[in-house]
């Protein structure tokens, strides 16, 4: 067709009737190039992190080496004499991260379950942005409760011993696991919304209940876009900061009871970071150091939760 | 649709074959009961954490919190309009910078990127590794390139071009998800009348996509004015009785201010705390209305 189009074109000997544009449009190629830099846009923030995270990162661990640092179980760089044990800070955000994980996760897929399989339409459209709000507000806002109104709380109905002290990881972990639901739970209904009708049909035809469809049908159909949900309200929680900042006080020794105060990575980088501490001193590498460790831990999850993610849409869509 | 979800109800009329048990299974109705619970379960918190706020804040939100400076030795005078300009200073800043960088690089992922080429899929899979970055991570990015290396210190300046980064992976994603909805028949109709492809987006398809921009941006920006994790290590702490006046005066915002009021151990400033938060929340709640009003106005379906 081509070929008897050309032989036609060249026998004639008009010009060739060739579909390409005749010469270059340098300005549509200028307004490519501006486009392409706003997207190296977000390359350069990559590199940005991870170039101011690098040096200082790399002076900290010249004077403090890798075994006092990742085995040490005191963490108060900014007393005299200083203690570089990251333990401490590890232990503080692992138990806050696995009470929040506690309170989102079954909430959240729950409330994932209801809206994707058993709310009617109208029905989900009320509950669905009254959800998100909880996303919406801001962290501070959520300390402040934590502080202010769930401690209390928790201390005046706690039925055996003490209790929690003002400054806590329980009630800090509540409320940042609240605020992690909506994340859990709109992650995994877009994974149950992926699952075809047809498989959900086929189980009903075969006489399954509506809950045996949800738990052994939609579910396990959803499973890589749960976890990966599960994954990245993980990583939400390891990196929020000032629910813990404001309500879980500092603690410098290894710490896992949650009813007294810890201290999360980011929290620290909070607290220590606040001030306007010199750029040669000690405690701005220690800052950093820690940065770069939280970066690294976030990094390794999200890597994960895209991978899952992919892992969903790839079989179903 | 007749969805096999009503399988468990009795059908009404008698002469048909009843398919399903008459009465629903205590495990079913159980379960039902469950997942509502749940859902219940996070608006109760919410509900307690709005009533308990507002209840809280409710005898200093007058006219002091708007029109006075901070006042450490004074809370009975205290008020957050330092806090409150801050936050619109930085705010618009930040929407200056954000907004079109993000639209623009949505443009060129949506339009122009060949999905095939490695460094246009490292793009996106950037974009999506930045937006679960922690805050306070781009706190430091701040501090160590934006403040140190350029020089620009711990400025207005230097918080916004952090949040704009910070909420640039939103604004991008909104703004693809907009451009993506707008119909191929419009760009190829478009096409073949003969515009360039800049003309098609330029006059048919950025058009059309605008209320989803829209929308998406402003919710973008919602995040932005309550994040204080980031502008903490930005010196946005300092005790500030003024107003910004240039781009790179001292500032502080509201998130910050609220921050600093709680660790205030007078119980007079836990209630101005509460009443700032009252105020932060009545400018998320309008923003988040005026976007939802564009999108029920201006949204075309295809």
């Amino acid at each position: 067709m081509t070929v008897a189009a050309e032989q036609v074109s060249t026998a004639s000997g008009a010009p060739r009737g060739s579909l390409r544009r005749s010469r270059p449009r340098y300005g549509e190629l200028a307004i490519q190039a501006v486009l392409l830099l706003a997207a190296l846009v977000s390359i350069g923030t990559t590199v940005g992190i991870v170039y101011s995270l690098i040096p200082p990162t790399i002076d900290f661990f010249r004077q403090v080496s890798f075994a006092e640092f990742f085995t040490g179980g005191s963490w108060a760089p900014l007393f005299e004499p200083p203690t570089y044990g990251f333990l401490p800070l590890l232990a503080g955000t692992l138990v806050i991260t696995a009470i929040a994980v506690l309170v989102a996760v079954p909430l959240g897929l729950l409330a994932a379950i209801y809206l994707s399989e058993y709310a009617r339409p109208g029905l989900r459209k009320t509950f669905k942005p009254l959800l998100e709000i909880l996303a919406g507000i801001p962290t501070v806002v959520y300390g402040f409760f934590a502080l202010a109104f769930v401690t209390p709380l928790l201390r005046g109905v706690w039925p055996v011993g003490e209790g929690p002290a003002i400054f806590n990881g329980l009630a800090a972990g509540i409320v940042m696991g609240v605020m992690i639901i909506p994340t859990v739970a709109s992650l995994s209904e877009d994974a149950m919304a992926a699952v075809p009708q047809s498989l959900r049909d086929g189980a009903f035809a075969l006489g399954s209940t509506k809950m045996v469809v949800s738990l052994r049908v939609v579910v396990p159909a959803a499973l890589s876009g749960i976890v990966a949900a599960f994954v990245l309200g993980i990583s939400r929680a390891i990196g929020e900061t000032m629910i813990v900042t404001i309500a879980s006080g500092i603690s410098t020794e290894v710490n896992w009871n949650p009813l007294q105060a810890m201290q999360t990575m980011t929290a620290f980088i909070a607290q220590a970071g606040s001030g306007d501490i010199p750029v040669q001193s000690f405690d701005y590498k220690t800052v950093f150091a820690v940065a770069a460790v939280l970066f690294v831990i976030t990094f390794l999850i999200n890597a994960l939760s895209i991978r899952l993610v992919r892992k969903y849409r790839e079989v179903y869509e | 649709m007749t969805s096999p979800a009503e399988v468990g109800i009795p059908p009404r009329d008698e002469r048909a074959v009843r398919l399903g048990p008459t009465r629903r299974r205590p495990a079913e109705v159980l379960f039902h009961g469950l997942l509502l619970t749940s859902l219940i379960i996070g608006l109760i918190f919410l509900v307690t954490l709005l009533v308990y706020v507002v209840a809280r804040g409710w005898p200093r939100l007058d006219a002091r919190l708007w029109e006075n400076f901070n006042s450490i030795r004074r809370p009975e005078r205290a008020g957050a309009q330092a806090a409150i300009f801050g936050t619109i200073w930085v705010m618009g800043l930040t929407a200056l910078l954000c907004l079109p960088t993000g639209i623009l690089a949505a443009i060129y992922m949506e339009e122009y990127a060949d999905k095939t080429k490695w460094w246009n899929r490292a793009i996106e899979l950037n974009l999506q590794n930045l937006a679960a970055v922690p805050s306070i991570v781009y706190g430091i990015l701040g501090l160590g390139i934006i403040a140190r290396q350029f020089g620009l210190g711990t400025s207005i300046i230097t918080a916004a071009i952090t949040l704009s980064l910070l909420v640039l992976p939103v604004v991008v994603v909104a703004s693809r998800e907009a451009i993506r909805a707008v119909p191929s028949t419009i760009r190829d109709g478009s096409l073949a009348l003969g515009a360039t492809k800049w003309q098609t987006i330029w006059k048919q398809i950025l058009p059309a996509a605008i209320p989803g921009i829209a929308t998406g941006s402003i919710l973008a920006l919602s995040r932005a004015i309550g994040e204080a994790a980031p502008l903490l290590l930005l010196g946005a702490v300092t005790f500030v009785a003024f107003n910004p006046d240039s781009l790179t005066s001292a500032y502080t915002v509201l998130p910050i201010q609220i921050y600093d009021w709680i660790r205030q151990s007078r119980e007079e400033f836990q209630v101005l705390a509460a009443a700032a938060i009252v105020i932060l929340l009545a400018i998320l709640l309008l923003m988040n209305s005026v976007a939802i009003y564009i999108r029920n106005r201006y949204q075309k379906r295809w």
